[in-house]
């Protein structure tokens, strides 16, 4: 019956069913055979993920409703004040245990087995090309890296998702960013991204699914598409997404839950704006107080002092970053006047970089390193800073009062920076190191 | 709808509105005693019931908490009006019953402003000014005048039923 009707479009009219990775994502979960920009529709989730700060509001409203949740498509991680840091996230911490608990849900993480939520979701093979995740967690969209359509949603959405299997959605537009030539050295896509969020404001994607292309693009590691995926968001994106392709097919091999089907774009889909940019003009990129898009190169930035350094967070905590941080770390120490933090993304990232060696480097450079979770990234605890108090941090957000006090401060950069900074005491290229 | 302005400039951020601090609790009325306590000191003590806040962009920009439209709420905020507004913000307000409008408005703190949804018309009954905006799609107007997206999803749950 469907296949027909979908003939004749083709025959009719080829634009209509011409369509981005985010509207064939929402078309297919919606069960139609074409959706456009602005409509609304009501698409089937793969998963909704949660975690111990938008958890428990969740589950108060869940309970409103009288069922069981929808089990498989639930999962439950706890990463943002765990270990529990006072009686308050103490009883949040529990409510998630007990909601577990109640209703058997098995994709469940304790402290001990969890990580960051973000790094949980794609290291253990829930986020997959093609598939519709929501998480009540903005920064849900970092799975977009994998070609999936994913997104941040509040509590009350993910409870209603949790009882019915489905949200609304309103179709975004996509625009398309294509990102040709070669980086320099110790360029990531954290810089890439900051430079576009620079370029585009924290705005310029409102509403918008953001889609990548170009050499640089597919040259990148899957470790820089989610950094720059994840901070879509901090350009209003909807969703940033990217082709999947053979690095992604083969990171899934032997983690992914269940089977998968890569989603592209139409040769002829609608943009509603393309953007391009060269990766050898961006060098390594600091993003000041007190918004992501207030950017500048870290190399005119080095009279900026600092008293702490932040190596972690679902941007930049993966293997990936403590390895090229460990390199330019090693046998050298932190600045006197500097404390650093490392926090590995996830268990299997704090187990990895202890048995590559990592975490000594880090160690004999008199950095504090500690178990995955959100803490110092969200001003939570564990690296909260003081009045007047600068950080140079490998996170996504630099808003007024992020990490601590209304008057610190935070400047965003990559993970190279972030180290190199750490051993001179103020902001450092990190080509002015070797 | 009537009410008393706050202004706010551009891209007020979840963290503005509610430091990350208090997200220790999902209760309106505790986490409106922090609301704007760092960005806008003393706010929580002198907001009333009814009073309507009034920024440029990308209002609610920053994280998914639906704990920030939650301490508007608990304060007493009968609705948003903003040029535009970062989209889980946006989501979220409807959801949980806060009214959101984007329209471009000029208002000075303590203005008067009066709202029709319906025509989509927003008075300023201080400078006398009138403000059109396109009134949401039915699905969002639906979804807010029934209570939200939890009157929704029971609804929803008991035709399956
Ligand atoms: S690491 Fe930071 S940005 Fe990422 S989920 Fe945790 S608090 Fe949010």
């Amino acid at each position: 019956m469907l296949f027909p009707l979908r003939q004749i479009f083709l025959m009719g009219a080829v634009n209509l069913l011409a369509m981005t990775i985010a509207e064939k994502i929402l078309a297919r979960a919606a069960g139609k055979d074409n959706v456009e920009p602005g409509e609304i529709v009501e698409a089937e989730v793969d998963y909704v993920m949660l975690n111990d700060v938008t958890g428990l509001p969740a589950f108060e409203v869940f309970e409103k409703f009288g069922v069981e949740p929808i089990k498989e498509k639930v999962v439950l991680i706890q990463d943002h004040y765990v270990p529990n840091k006072d009686v308050a996230s103490a009883e949040q911490a529990k409510a998630m245990r007990l909601f577990a608990r109640k209703y058997g849900i098995e994709n469940y993480y304790e402290v001990g087995v969890s990580g960051i939520c973000h790094q949980v979701m794609i290291e253990d093979g829930f986020a997959a090309p093609g598939r519709l995740i929501i998480g009540a967690d903005s920064h849900t969209c970092s799975y977009g890296a994998l070609g999936a359509f994913s997104t941040g949603v509040g509590s009350t959405e993910a409870a209603s998702a949790m009882a019915l299997g489905s949200l609304w959605f309103r179709v975004p537009e996509t625009m398309k960013l294509v990102v040709d030539g070669e980086p320099g050295r110790y360029v990531m896509g954290k810089d890439i991204i900051l430079h576009i969020i620079g370029d585009i404001g924290v705005d310029g994607a409102l509403y918008k699914s953001m889609e990548f292309y170009g050499k640089a693009i597919e040259d990148m590691s899957l470790a820089d598409r989610i950094s720059m995926a994840n901070m879509a968001i901090e350009a209003g994106g909807k969703a940033g997404i990217f082709p999947p392709d053979e690095k992604v097919f083969s990171y899934l091999e032997g983690r992914v839950k269940g089977s998968y089907t890569p989603v592209y774009a139409d040769e002829n889909a609608e943009y509603i704006e393309t953007l391009e940019y060269n990766a050898a003009d961006i060098p390594p990129t600091v993003a000041k107080p007190y918004l992501p898009s207030n950017v500048a190169p870290a190399a005119e930035l080095g009279d900026v002092a600092i008293d702490q350094a932040y190596l972690g967070s679902c941007t930049n905590g993966r293997i990936e970053d403590l390895r090229i941080a460990a390199e330019i770390m090693r046998d050298r120490k932190v600045h006197e006047n500097v404390r650093m933090i490392v926090v590995p993304a996830s268990k299997k990232v704090y187990e990895q970089a202890i048995e590559e060696g990592l975490v000594k480097v880090f160690l004999e450079a008199n950095a504090y390193v500690s178990g995955p979770t959100c803490g110092a990234c969200l001003g939570g605890y564990m690296g909260v800073l003081a009045k007047g108090e600068r950080c140079i941090s490998s996170t996504n957000r630099n808003f007024v009062g992020r990490m601590g006090h209304k008057d610190s401060e935070v400047y965003l950069a990559n993970p190279a920076v972030v180290a190199a900074s750490a051993l001179k005491g103020r902001i450092t290229d990190p080509r002015e190191l070797s | 709808m009537r009410g008393r302005v706050w202004k706010f400039g551009a891209n007020v951020d979840t963290d503005q509105i509610i430091p990350a601090e208090y997200l220790v609790t999902g209760d309106a009325r505790e986490l409106a005693k922090h609301v704007f306590e760092k960005a806008r000191p003393g706010f929580a003590e002198k907001v009333r019931k009814g009073d309507i806040l009034v920024a440029d962009e990308n209002f609610g920009c920053g994280s998914s908490r639906e704990h920030a439209p939650r301490a508007l709420i608990g304060a007493g905020i009968s609705c948003v009006v903003a040029k535009s507004f970062a989209r889980i913000f946006f989501r979220n307000a409807i959801n949980i019953g806060l009214p959101v409008v984007e329209c471009d408005v000029s208002a000075e703190d303590g203005d008067e402003l009066e709202i029709d949804f319906e025509k989509g018309v927003i008075r300023n009954l201080t400078t006398n000014k009138s403000y059109v905006f396109k009134p949401l799609p039915e699905f969002l107007l639906n979804l807010l005048n029934s209570g939200g997206l939890v009157e929704y999803t029971k609804k929803r749950l008991s035709i399956y039923e």
